[in-house]
C-alpha cells in the first residue's frame, strides 16, 4: 500500500480537532523524558497527573480556579490573534490589574459597597491602557509588538517587586514581602467550600461568548477580521488597522488585567510576588487561544485543559517532587506540535497507488 | 582622570554586554538568512545550564562551555525544523522554543539550584596584566579571554557576512530566498545553518553567563537577555558590528543600573534594561521602515519552492 | 543537432490540475525555438522541469542526446541550461556583480564581487546588455534587471538559454534591442527557448515554434509555413469573438485630475503634473511600461495615496483630500493589479462580496450583520457574474484566478460605479476569463460608468480604449483618441511609451 500527500481543499473542523488532541498526546509523550529523568515511571507521572486533574472534587476545583485567568485572557488574546496582533504581554496586564485592584482595596479609602466594582473598573483600566503602550508603538512607529509587548512583562514584574518590598509592604508581615490582607468587602465569593469565585467563572463564560458572536455577527467583528486576514485589503476598504490594534489591545489587556484582579480579590486577598500572583497565565493563555484557533467559544474547552495541566502539574511537583516548570516543557511542546501539523491539516494522505513523484513537497 | 572614566565604564561595559553580544551576532546571522528566533531566551537558558553542569562535572570550564555551545545548537534545530522544514509561524515557534528551554532548563536543573562553580573561567591574571600597558590593563581588568573573543567574532563576522562569498550568499538567502534557489544556492541548508550557529552562538551568551559572569546556577538566570538579544538585533540593523557597540551600550546601561541602586530603588533600576530597548526600537523602527537600514527582505518568510518572492 | 528533447513528460498537481500531458518534441542547437501558449498552456512548467525547479511525474528529458534527470537547478546549470524568469528573480539590495555570481563556487573566497567585475563588463560589451556592474537592482529599471539576468545566464556559459516571457515588461524598443541580443547568442551556436504568448513575436525571431494548448503540444513547426492566425487558432483552439466597445461617449466628465503629484513608496515623485479625464460611458486606456507611475495613479484616485499637488474631481466635486471609504461611496470601483489585496484569500465567497458593503443597509444597520441577506445576495451575484464553483461559503483562495476577478467585479460593479478605476485586471487569466473581464468592463460603460484601464497590454488598450493616454516616468507623454485603431498608432504609442516624444 502506497500513499500520496494532497492538498485539501479545506482544512475541516474534524481534522482541526483530531490534530490538536494529536498534539496534546504527542507533548505528553514528549515529557516523559523529564518524568524518566526524576526516575519516575512515566505511567505512574501521568496517572498523578490526572488524578491531580480531575480525580476529586477538590482536583476539578483546582482546575476550575486555573482556568478562569486562562478563559478571560485567551478570549482577549483570540481576538487580538484574529487581529494579527501578537500580544504577548497579558502576563504584565495580569499584574497591573493586580496592582490597580490592590491600590483600591488598601490604599483608595471607597466605601466597601463601591470596593468589588472599584478593583475591577480600575483593574480592566489598568491593564488595557498598559497594553495601549506596545499598541501605540506598533501604529506610530512600526515597532513590533511582540517585543514591546513582552518587555513590558518585565517592567510590570519590577513595579510588583518594588511595591511589595517597599511603599506597599504589609505592617504586620515582618520579614515577608507582600501587602496587608483586603478588608473583606475586597474578598470575591467562592462557589460552596471551593476556592473557585464565581463571580469571574461566570465572566469568563461569558465575554467568551459575547465575543464569539462579536467576530461572526457584528460589522465591527468582520472589520477585524480583515484587518487580521489582509491588512492591504482593509486599506484598500478604508477599514482603520490601527483603530482596530488598539481595540484588541486594550480589550486583551483590559481582560488579563481582570483576571487579574480576580487572582488577588478572589484567591490571594493580597498584592504578593509576582510569580505566585499569576503561574505564568499570560504565556499559558497564547497556547490556550492558539488551540482553540483563536475562536473565543473554543476558548472554554481549552481554557479549561490548560487549568487541568497547571493543576495537574501542581499534583506533580507535591506528589512525585517534579518541578513545576514541567507545565512549561508541556506548554512548549504542544505549540510545536500544534504548529508543526498545521502544515498537515491543509494536506491530506490518500491512501492508494502513487503515480510517480506524487507529492509536490520539495 | 575622564579618561579613567571612560575606560573604566568600557571595563564594566565589556563585562556586562559579552553574554548578549554572543547572542545577538548568533540572531544576526539567523535572520540575514531569513529565519527569525525569537528562541533566544530558551536557547540561552538551556546554554547556561549545559555549561554549568558539565563545569560542574567535569571540573574543567572549557569542556561547560563547548556542552553549551552544542545544547543551544542542537536546541535551535527544533525551531529550524519547524520554520523552514515545515514552514509553520515563525514567531510562534520562536516563542514556543523558549517557554520549552526555560521549561527544560527549570525541570532538569533543580538539582543544582543555587549551587555554585569551584572552578569557573577565570579573568587575566594580575601577573599577565601587569606585563600589559596601563591602558590595556584598564580596560582588561576583571575581563576575561572570552570577552575578548567576543570582540574579535564581531568583527570577524562583519568581516564574513559582508566581504566573502559565502557571507554574500547567506545575506541572499534572507533577501530572496527564490534567486538564490535559482542559482543553486541551498536556501534550506543556508538556512538551517544559520539557524544552528544561532544556537551554538545563544548557548554559548548562556554558558558564559554560568561559567564566567555569575558562577552559580539558578533558573531563571539568563533574565531576559535572549529577548535584549531579539531587540539588539534589530537596531543593529542586523550588521556584527553595530552589535557590538549595542552590546556595550546595554552592558554600560546595567552598570549604570547597578551603580544608582544607592539612590533608586533596585526594582524600578532592573526595570531600565528593558525600558530603553523599547526607547530604541521607537527611534530604529522609524529609521528601519524609512529607509529599509539592513531588514532582510524575506525575514519570517518561510521559502517554498515555485512561490515567486 | 538535437540540444533538448523531452519524451512524454507528464507533471500533475494534484488534486485536478495535469500541467503537462504526455510533452514529447525536440529543440535544435543554434536556434530560437519558440514555445507559444496561453497562460496556462503549461509552458512555464514545463520550463521549470527542465530547468530542475520540478520533477515529472512521468517521461524523460534529453540533453544533447543524453537522458538526465535534473532534480535541482544547479544540475541544470551545470548542463549548460539557464534560465531567465518571468519575474526577476534577483536581489534588490546587492549590486549587478553580486547578482551575477550569486551561487557560483567557482568565484574567489574574498571580495568575490570586485573579482568579476571586468568579465561582467566585457560580457555586457559583447551582447549588447550595457548595465552598471555596481549599480543596486533596486536602482534599475525593468529592462535593466532582466539585461543582468541574461548576464547571470551568460556568466556560467550556458548554451541553452531559456526566456520566460521576456517581453511582457518591455517597450517595444527595448524588445528589438532583446532580439539583437538573442540573434548575437544564436551567432554563437546558443540556444534560445523562448517562451510567449504574442503572436508577431513568433513570426519575428523564432525559427521553430511549438504549440501547447491545456498542457498538450498541438505541433512543432517553422513559423514561416504559417500566419499569425493559424497560430491562433492552433494556440486557442477556437475564433475569438471579441467585444466592440460603444463608440458614442457623453461630453460629461466623471474624472479630471489635475495637475496632480505624488510620491511613490521610495520617496521619489512617481507622478508628476498629471492632467487627464475620464468622461461618463468612455473607456480611457493608460498605457506605459510597468512602474512609471500607473500603480500611484490608480491608488491617487482611489483614496490610497496622498496628492502633494493638485487636485481631483469627481462629478465635478473635490475629492483630493477623501479617504478611501468615502472615494468609494461615491461611486468609485477599484480593481488593483495584485488580486490578492481585492480579496481576503481566507474569507467566504460571500464575506468577500460583502467586503465594501458590510455595514450598510439592507445588510447592517450599524452594529450587526444580517448574513441571511448577506447569503441570498451572495447567490445572486454568484448567478450574475457566473462564478464557480457557485458555493458562497467556499474560501476564495480556491478559486481559479478568473473566478476570482469575476468576485471583485461583482462586488465593484454591482454597486453601479460611475467610475471604474481597473489596473491590470486580465493579467495572468486565460483566453475566456480575458473574454468575460472585457464583456464586464464594457457592460459598466454602456451603463455609463467612466472606466480608466491601466494596462501593460497594449494590445488589450486598443481593442478596448476609446482613449489612450501613455505614462513616462510620472509623466503624461501623449494622448490620442480614436475610433479604430490602426498598426501605425500601435507602433506610436509603443515609441511613446519608451519615453520618445512625438
Amino acid at each position: 500500500m502506497q500513499f500520496r500527500v494532497e492538498p485539501s481543499l479545506q482544512s475541516k473542523a474534524s481534522s482541526i480537532f483530531l490534530l490538536s488532541l494529536l498534539s496534546i498526546v504527542l507533548a505528553f509523550l514528549g515529557s516523559s523524558v523529564i518524568f524518566v529523568f526524576y526516575r519516575v515511571s512515566p505511567w505512574e507521572a501521568y496517572l498523578t497527573f490526572f488524578h491531580g486533574a480531575f480525580g476529586s472534587w477538590y482536583a476539578l476545583s483546582e482546575t476550575f480556579k486555573r482556568a478562569i485567568p486562562l478563559l478571560l485572557v485567551g478570549v482577549g488574546l483570540s481576538l487580538a490573534f484574529r487581529a494579527q496582533v501578537l500580544n504577548i504581554g497579558a502576563e504584565g496586564q495580569i499584574l497591573l490589574g493586580a496592582i490597580a485592584a490592590t491600590w483600591v482595596a488598601l490604599f483608595s479609602g471607597v466605601p466597601s459597597s463601591f470596593m468589588l466594582p472599584g478593583m475591577f473598573f480600575l483593574g480592566f483600566l489598568a491593564g488595557a491602557i498598559w497594553a495601549l503602550v506596545p499598541a501605540v508603538l506598533k501604529i506610530r512607529f512600526a515597532v513590533n509588538e511582540v517585543l514591546t509587548s513582552l518587555m513590558l512583562n518585565y517592567v510590570a514584574s519590577n513595579l510588583v517587586l518594588y511595591l511589595i518590598g517597599g511603599p506597599w509592604k504589609g505592617k504586620g508581615v515582618r520579614g515577608f514581602t507582600y501587602t496587608d490582607t483586603f478588608p473583606e468587602a475586597g474578598w470575591l465569593g467562592t462557589i460552596g467550600t471551593s476556592r473557585v469565585p464565581y463571580f469571574t467563572l461566570l465572566v469568563g463564560v461569558v465575554v467568551a461568548v459575547a465575543g464569539y458572536f462579536f467576530l461572526k455577527k457584528t460589522a465591527l467583528g468582520f472589520e477585524l477580521r480583515v484587518v487580521g486576514s489582509s491588512p492591504e485589503t482593509a486599506r484598500l476598504l478604508g477599514i482603520s488597522e490601527g483603530k482596530i490594534t488598539l481595540l484588541v489591545m486594550f480589550l486583551s489587556g483590559g481582560l488579563a488585567g481582570f483576571a487579574g484582579v480576580g487572582e488577588v480579590a478572589g484567591i490571594h486577598h493580597l498584592l504578593r510576588h509576582p510569580s505566585h500572583i499569576s503561574l505564568g497565565y499570560g504565556y499559558t493563555a497564547i497556547i490556550v487561544a492558539w488551540l482553540a484557533r483563536a475562536n473565543p467559544l473554543a476558548t472554554i474547552l481549552t481554557a479549561f485543559l490548560f487549568g487541568a495541566l497547571i493543576s495537574g502539574g501542581d499534583a506533580l511537583k507535591v506528589s512525585l517532587g517534579i518541578p513545576f516548570q514541567v507545565v512549561s516543557v508541556l506548554n512548549g511542546l504542544i505549540l510545536f506540535f500544534l504548529i508543526s501539523t498545521e502544515l498537515l491539516s491543509r494536506y491530506r494522505i490518500v491512501w492508494g497507488s502513487s503515480r510517480g513523484g506524487g507529492a509536490i513537497e520539495p | 582622570m575622564n579618561l579613567e572614566i571612560i575606560l573604566g565604564v568600557l571595563n564594566r561595559a565589556m563585562a556586562y554586554g559579552t553574554p548578549l553580544l554572543l547572542a545577538t551576532l548568533g540572531e544576526v546571522y539567523a535572520e540575514r538568512a531569513g529565519v527569525l528566533n525569537l528562541g533566544v531566551e530558551g536557547m540561552m537558558m538551556l546554554g547556561a545550564l549545559g555549561g554549568f553542569v558539565v563545569t560542574y562535572l567535569t571540573a574543567n570550564p572549557w569542556m561547560g562551555i563547548m556542552a553549551g555551545a552544542l545544547v543551544g545548537g542542537m536546541f535551535s534545530l527544533i525551531h529550524a525544523f519547524s520554520a523552514i522544514t515545515l514552514r509553520a509561524n515563525q514567531t510562534v515557534s520562536g516563542l514556543a522554543l523558549t517557554l520549552l528551554g526555560t521549561g527544560i532548563a527549570g525541570t532538569l536543573g533543580r538539582n543544582w539550584e543555587g549551587k555554585t562553580l569551584a572552578t569557573p573561567i577565570r579573568p587575566f591574571s594580575e601577573a599577565f596584566l601587569a606585563r600589559c600597558p596601563i591602558l590595556v590593563r584598564m580596560i582588561f581588568k576583571d575581563i576575561d579571554v572570552l570577552a575578548v573573543g567576543g570582540v574579535v567574532l564581531a568583527v570577524f563576522l562583519w568581516f564574513f557576512l559582508f566581504k566573502t562569498r559565502p557571507g554574500l550568499f547567506l545575506r541572499s538567502c534572507g533577501e530572496n530566498p527564490s534567486a538564490s534557489d535559482a542559482l543553486g544556492i541551498n536556501v534550506w541548508q543556508v538556512r538551517y545553518l544559520a539557524v544552528f550557529f544561532g544556537g551554538v552562538m545563544a548557548g554559548l551568551g548562556g554558558a558564559y553567563i554560568a561559567v564566567a559572569y555569575r558562577p552559580a546556577w539558578s533558573s531563571g538566570m539568563t533574565q531576559g537577555v535572549g529577548w535584549l538579544a531579539v531587540a539588539l538585533t534589530i537596531f543593529s540593523f542586523w550588521n556584527p558590528l553595530y552589535a557590538l557597540v549595542g552590546a556595550y551600550l546595554f552592558g554600560a546601561l546595567f552598570h549604570l543600573a547597578f551603580r544608582l541602586q544607592v539612590l533608586v530603588a533596585p526594582e524600578l533600576l532592573n526595570s531600565l534594561p528593558y525600558l530603553f530597548p523599547i526607547v530604541a526600537l521607537v527611534f530604529v523602527s522609524r529609521l528601519a521602515f524609512r529607509k529599509k537600514l539592513g531588514v532582510p527582505e524575506a525575514l519570517g518568510k518561510p521559502y517554498k519552492r515555485g512561490e515567486t518572492g | 543537432m538535437i540540444d533538448v528533447a523531452f519524451h512524454s513528460v507528464t507533471k500533475r498537481f494534484p488534486p485536478h490540475i495535469v500541467a503537462n500531458d504526455g510533452v514529447s518534441f525536440e529543440i535544435e542547437r543554434g536556434t530560437v525555438h519558440a514555445l507559444l501558449g496561453e497562460n496556462g498552456a503549461g509552458k512555464s512548467t514545463l520550463m521549470n522541469i527542465l530547468y530542475g525547479l520540478l520533477q515529472p511525474d512521468e517521461g524523460e528529458i534529453l540533453v544533447r542526446g543524453k537522458p538526465q534527470k535534473i532534480s535541482s537547478p544547479r544540475e541544470a546549470i551545470a548542463l549548460g541550461i539557464g534560465m531567465v524568469h518571468q519575474h526577476f528573480r534577483l536581489v534588490n539590495t546587492h549590486t549587478v556583480c553580486e547578482n551575477v555570481i550569486l551561487g557560483l563556487r567557482s568565484t574567489s573566497f574574498f571580495f568575490p564581487a570586485e573579482k568579476v567585475r571586468s568579465r561582467v563588463h566585457a560580457l555586457s560589451e559583447r551582447y549588447g546588455l550595457r548595465v552598471d556592474p555596481d549599480a543596486r537592482i533596486w536602482q534599475l529599471s525593468a529592462g535593466e534587471k532582466q539585461k543582468v539576468e541574461i548576464l547571470k545566464v551568460l556568466y556560467r556559459e550556458a548554451s541553452i538559454l531559456i526566456l520566460d516571457e521576456p517581453t511582457a515588461v518591455l517597450t517595444p524598443q527595448e524588445v528589438e534591442e532583446l532580439f539583437r541580443t538573442m540573434r548575437a547568442m544564436k551567432e554563437e551556436g546558443k540556444t534560445c527557448i523562448f517562451i510567449t504568448h504574442k503572436l508577431n513575436e513568433v513570426m519575428e525571431i523564432a525559427d521553430r515554434v511549438t504549440v501547447m494548448r491545456q498542457g498538450k503540444v498541438v505541433d512543432t513547426f517553422s513559423p514561416t509555413s504559417t500566419s499569425p492566425e493559424e497560430l491562433a487558432e492552433m494556440m486557442v483552439g477556437k475564433k475569438v469573438v471579441s467585444v466592440v466597445p460603444k463608440r458614442s461617449v457623453s461630453s460629461k466628465a466623471v474624472l479630471e485630475l489635475k495637475g496632480v503629484w505624488a510620491m511613490g513608496d521610495k520617496d521619489l515623485p512617481a507622478l508628476l503634473d498629471v492632467s487627464l479625464t475620464v468622461r461618463e460611458g468612455e473607456i480611457v486606456g493608460v498605457a506605459g511600461v510597468a512602474g512609471n507611475g500607473q500603480k500611484e495613479l490608480a491608488e491617487v484616485i482611489v483614496g490610497l495615496r496622498r496628492v502633494q499637488r493638485g487636485h481631483i474631481f469627481l462629478d465635478g466635486r473635490d475629492v483630493t483630500l477623501l479617504s478611501p471609504r468615502d472615494i468609494a461611496s461615491l461611486g468609485v470601483a477599484y480593481v488593483p493589479e495584485e488580486r490578492s489585496i481585492g480579496l481576503v484569500g481566507e474569507m467566504s465567497v460571500a464575506e468577500n462580496l460583502m467586503l465594501r458593503g458590510y455595514a450598510e443597509p439592507p445588510f447592517s444597520q450599524g452594529f450587526w450583520v444580517d448574513w441571511n441577506k448577506v447569503e441570498a445576495y451572495s447567490e445572486h451575484l454568484i448567478a450574475r457574474y457566473d462564478i464557480h464553483p457557485p458555493l458562497s461559503e467556499m474560501p476564495v483562495r480556491l478559486l481559479s484566478g478568473g473566478n476570482r476577478q469575476r468576485v471583485i467585479l461583482a462586488r465593484e460593479l454591482e454597486r453601479k460605479p460611475k467610475l471604474v478605476v481597473a489596473a491590470n485586471p486580465t493579467a495572468g487569466l486565460d483566453v475566456q476569463g480575458v473574454e468575460a473581464i472585457h464583456e464586464l468592463l464594457v457592460r459598466a460603460q454602456e451603463e455609463g460608468a467612466g472606466v480608466l484601464l491601466i494596462s501593460g497590454d497594449l494590445d488589450e488598450l486598443l481593442k478596448l480604449s476609446n482613449r489612450i493616454v501613455v505614462l513616462f516616468r510620472g509623466e503624461v507623454m501623449g494622448e490620442r483618441e480614436k475610433v479604430q485603431w490602426t498598426e501605425e498608432d500601435r507602433h506610436s504609442i509603443g515609441l511613446v511609451m519608451g519615453g520618445i516624444r512625438i
